[in-house]
Order: structure tokens, then sequence, then C-alpha cells
């Protein structure tokens, strides 16, 4: 292919990628009340939205999701990411659990969201904790957390030497001193980096959130999608901006710290 | 590397730390009970889900039938209709016309990447993943700024007449499609980007010396060698195009349904979960069965050096 069309293609992917999230950008500082039309900046939508409760409702309820999920699929999926090393388990069984952790990542997010839709029905029927409200989201998030949290640690483990366990042992080192000086350290930017990766999943999901939650579970993308059905505001707009500075901002510490693995 | 091999070879055979069965389970069980139970078993009963029906208050009634799949096929309470079909057709329409828009897009998009120096490349790669993290509803609400009547894109379709004077780009097709390729560009240019960036550009001069013209290297070189970052790149946008229900629904309107509006609905307003539960494993069906249709039609021929 020849240099200019292929440039003015790749440029103009750029242009469209950007477009949407700048126009959002520009919208939320527009002293426009009403219409598109341009009437000068202005920061009073951040403000007011400072005054709105039920969006500051929907920031915190993403926030506590979003820290409690990612605490708890961390653990699990650093866990899991451990205790699959080195498995002492056939090859087929090894198999069995590959394909379990890799399904929340292959399977479409939707159908994820329907089976956690009966998952909890079940659990609602043992319990009414399980209620649609922030733990049924909170499960749902783990659920998918944990694969990717997995995923991310494990490709940092594959990467250390079995020479410094075989050293460890030479020294007399415990299992336990070994992992908690040696391995844990050296996995520690794999650790953060699934953390990083799980909590933006968890801001930035849709779609689970929006098949699980309850009237009193709003979350921030849920906010702005019912919001868009009842029709805009500037305040959403400021809204949206935030929601994309703090994932992007978080996306790229994420990206940090992988390379840095 | 050689160094240990040889102490390998020649140390006295050190006793091999016994596999730690408990230890191991201890820490892989919690995470593998949690999938199981709230992934892999909701999952199966997806199938049993269809076959139930639902009862008179929305509940799920577990009498078996097969009525479900009656309806997938489109017998109604009123005879046969061709709606349902016409979904899952336009579902798989939308998925497919998205996914070529991407490669279109793409190629061009990586190539030109490729061919930058590494420093800038690195650039480029950041500037195609930012997007990739900012949220669905954000973006497809973007657009919908964009597309609204007082801007300049509607603004010159009124001028020219393809729109009424004052009408917005959206709900629509072009307002559908916008969507949904720049919401999965990133899925398919990174992909595809680490299998252009191997492409020896030697190849391409030499077909360039034999007189071979742009479209011919395309399809003679550069496609078959960039087919395994390719197949990646058309499973990470077609099967979520499928399942794509946000973009559709704020950009489209009512009149472009798609399969994953219907399955949304089956479990808001209809209350008919089993029904919803045929829905999905209908939506899954018809996922594996393009990608093997796609697989058979691209062998993912190994390199055999």
């Amino acid at each position: 292919m020849s240099s200019l069309p292929r440039t003015l293609v790749a440029y103009a992917s750029l242009i469209l990628l950007y477009l949407p999230s700048l126009a959002v950008g520009v919208y939320s500082v527009n002293k426009a009340r009403f219409g598109l039309a341009w009437r000068g900046f202005t920061l009073s939508w951040y403000k007011s939205l400072l005054e709105n409760e039920r969006i500051l409702e929907a920031a915190w309820n993403s926030l506590l999701l979003a820290c409690v999920s990612t605490v708890i699929a961390t653990v699990l999926g650093t866990a899991l990411a451990l205790g699959l090393e080195r498995s002492p388990w056939p090859k087929s069984c090894q198999r069995l659990f590959d394909t379990l952790i890799n399904i929340p990542v292959v399977v479409p997010d939707i159908i994820m969201a329907v089976s956690l839709v009966l998952a909890m029905g079940v659990l609602r029927a043992i319990s009414p904790i399980f209620e649609l409200s922030l733990g049924a989201l909170i499960l749902g998030h783990v659920t998918f957390q944990i694969s990717f949290v997995t995923l991310v640690v494990r490709s940092r483990l594959v990467s250390l030497s079995p020479e410094t366990r075989e050293a460890a042992q030479d020294l007399f080192a415990s299992r336990l001193y070994h992992f908690w000086r040696v391995t844990l350290p050296l996995i520690t930017p794999g650790v953060l980096a699934g953390a990083m990766l799980a909590f933006t999943l968890s801001l930035d999901d849709f779609i689970i959130s929006f098949f699980l939650h309850g009237p009193e579970s709003v979350t921030m993308p849920i906010y702005i999608f019912s919001s868009l059905k009842r029709g805009l505001t500037p305040e959403t707009n400021a809204l949206s901006t935030l929601t994309l500075l703090a994932t992007v901002f978080l996306a790229l510490l994420a990206e940090r710290l992988t390379r840095r693995l | 590397m050689e160094l240990s091999a040889f102490a390998a070879t020649t140390a006295k055979p050190r006793p091999q730390s016994r596999p730690d069965r408990l230890g191991s389970l201890l820490l892989a069980g919690p995470g593998l009970l949690w999938l199981t139970l709230l992934m892999a078993i909701p999952c199966l009963s997806l199938v049993a889900m269809a076959l139930a029906t639902r009862g008179q208050y929305g509940e799920v009634s577990w009498t078996f039938t097969l009525d479900n799949l009656k309806r997938l096929a489109g017998f109604g309470l009123f005879g046969w209709t061709p709606d349902l079909g016409l979904i899952l057709l336009r579902s798989l329409l939308v998925a497919a016309i998205t996914t070529l828009l991407c490669v279109a897009l793409a190629y061009p998009l990586t190539f030109h990447i490729a061919s930058r120096r590494p420093s800038v490349r690195v650039f480029w790669l950041i500037l195609i993943i930012v997007p990739f993290w900012t949220n669905v509803v954000v973006r497809a609400y973007g657009w919908l700024l964009i597309l609204a009547p007082q801007m300049p894109p509607a603004r010159l379709a009124a001028y020219l007449g393809l729109i009424p004077e004052g009408a917005a780009l959206y709900p629509g097709s072009l307002a559908v499609y916008l969507g949904m390729t720049t919401t999965f560009l990133p899925f398919m240019a990174l992909p595809l980007y680490a299998s252009v960036e191997r492409l020896d550009p030697a190849i391409i001069e030499a077909a360039r010396d034999l007189y071979a013209n742009s479209l011919l290297i395309f399809w003679k070189v550069a496609l078959p060698q960039t087919r395994p970052g390719l197949t990646v790149g058309v499973i990470m946008t077609f099967v979520p195009a499928m399942a794509m229900f946000v973009v559709t629904d704020i950009l489209g309107g009512a009149k472009n349904m798609l399969i994953g509006n219907l399955i949304q609905q089956q479990f808001s307003q209809a209350r008919d979960w089993p029904f919803g539960a045929t829905l999905s494993l209908a939506l899954m069906f018809l996922t594996l069965l393009s990608l093997t249709f796609w697989r058979l039609r691209n062998p993912d021929k190994r390199e055999s050096s």
C-alpha cells in the first residue's frame, strides 16, 4: 500500500478513537445548559456534580465496589496462580483448571452476566443477603476479576527462575520463609499490575453491573446510561469526563507496572 | 544456559522437593471453588434453564419442555414469524460488518505504525490502548453529542438532503457502525500489530521489484503472513460484537434490536429467564459456528521453521 492513503487512514482512525471522548470533555466545560452551542468556559458543572446526591452515591458505590472486589480478587487470584504453579496434579486436571480460569476471558460479557444472574437467583433462595445489591455486584465482579489477576500473576511466576527455589532450599530456608522473602517480593509487581487491572475492569464494567444491580447499588456507568435515557444534562458530561480520566489514569499506571516486569 | 545444563547432568541427584499437594490445594482451592460455583456451574445450568418454562408471574417453572427452542425457531403464539430470525441475522451481520470495518482500518493503521521509528511506535500503541480502557457507555454517549442536529456532520448531511433539516444522525446504521467500529478497533489493531511488526519489509520489496501492484502484494504477501494476528483480532472483535447491546441500544434505537438487547429484555422487562437462557445459548452457538467457519476458511498454518 502506498504511503499517503495509509497515513491518512491511520490518523483518521486515531481521530475516530478520540473524537467521542473529546466531545464529552469539551461539553463538560461549556456554559450552555441546553443545546450544544459553545457559550464559554465554565467549571460550574463539576461544582454542581458535588451537590448532586445521586451522583455522589453512584460514585461512592463504584469506588467501594472496585476496592472491595479488587482486594478479594487479588488475594484469591494470586493464591490460585501460586497454587497452580508446579502443580502436583495430573495433566488433565491442570487442563480443566486452565479452562476454568479462561472462561471469563473468552466468554462474552453478557453470557457471564446471565449466568451470574442465575447463580444469584439460587443464592437468594438460600439467604436474603444475596438480594440484588452491592453484595451481589461484588460477587459478580470478583468472579471475572479472579481470572485476570491469575493470568497476570502467572505470567510473572513463569518468568521466575526455578534456581531461586533451589538456592533457598540449599540454604535450608523453609517453604514459608522462601515464599515470604523470595517469591512474594519477586512477584509483587505482577500482583500490583493484576490488582490495578482488576480495579480498572471493575470501574469500567457496565454489562455485569447492569444485570446484577438493584435500586440501591447504581454504579457510575449505570447512572450515566440511565441518565442518557432520562435526558442529558451537563452534569452527565462532567461525570463522564471524570470517569474517563480516572480509568485512563489507572490504566496507564497499570501499564507502567506491567512494563517493569 | 549451557553451564546450568552441564551442572544438572553432573550434580549428584538432589532429593526432589516433594510436590506439596496440600499446600497447592489450600492456595488454589478457594479461587477454583469460587470460579466453579459462580462461573462454571451457572454457565452449565443455562442449558437446564433453557428447557424450563416461564411461570405465570415471571418465576421459573421447572416443567421441562422444548417450547423455547420452538420459539427460537420462530414459532410463537400466533404461528411462525421471522422476527427472531431477523434479529439473529442482524446480530450476525452487524458483528461481521463491524469486524470487516475494523480490519479495513486496522491494516493501514498497523502498517503505518510498523513503519515508524521504534520510539514513535510505542507512542502510537499507547494512543491506541488508552481508548481501550475508556468506558463504552461514555464513548457511545460522545457519539450522540457529535451526531446531534446542531453539529457539523448532521448539518452537512441535511445540506446534502440526506436527512431532513434539524434531524440528528442517530439513531441509525451510521451511528451504530461508528460506535461499534471505534469500540472494537483497539481489539483488532493490537493483535494485528503483533503480526505486522514481524513482517519482513524485504519480502514486500521483493514483490514490488517483481512488479506486483499494491493489491496483489497485500493479497499474496501481507495477508498470509499476518494471518495469526488477524485471527486473534477477528475473534477478539467478533465475539464481543455479537454480544454487544450498550452501543447498539444507545446509538441504534429500537429498530436496530440485536440479540444482546433481546437477552437483556428477558432478564428485565419480560422476566422470562428460561427464554433468556435459550437466547444466550443461541448466541454462544452462533458465535462458535462463525468462528469455526472462519477457522475453516483461514487455516492457521504454523510456521514450519
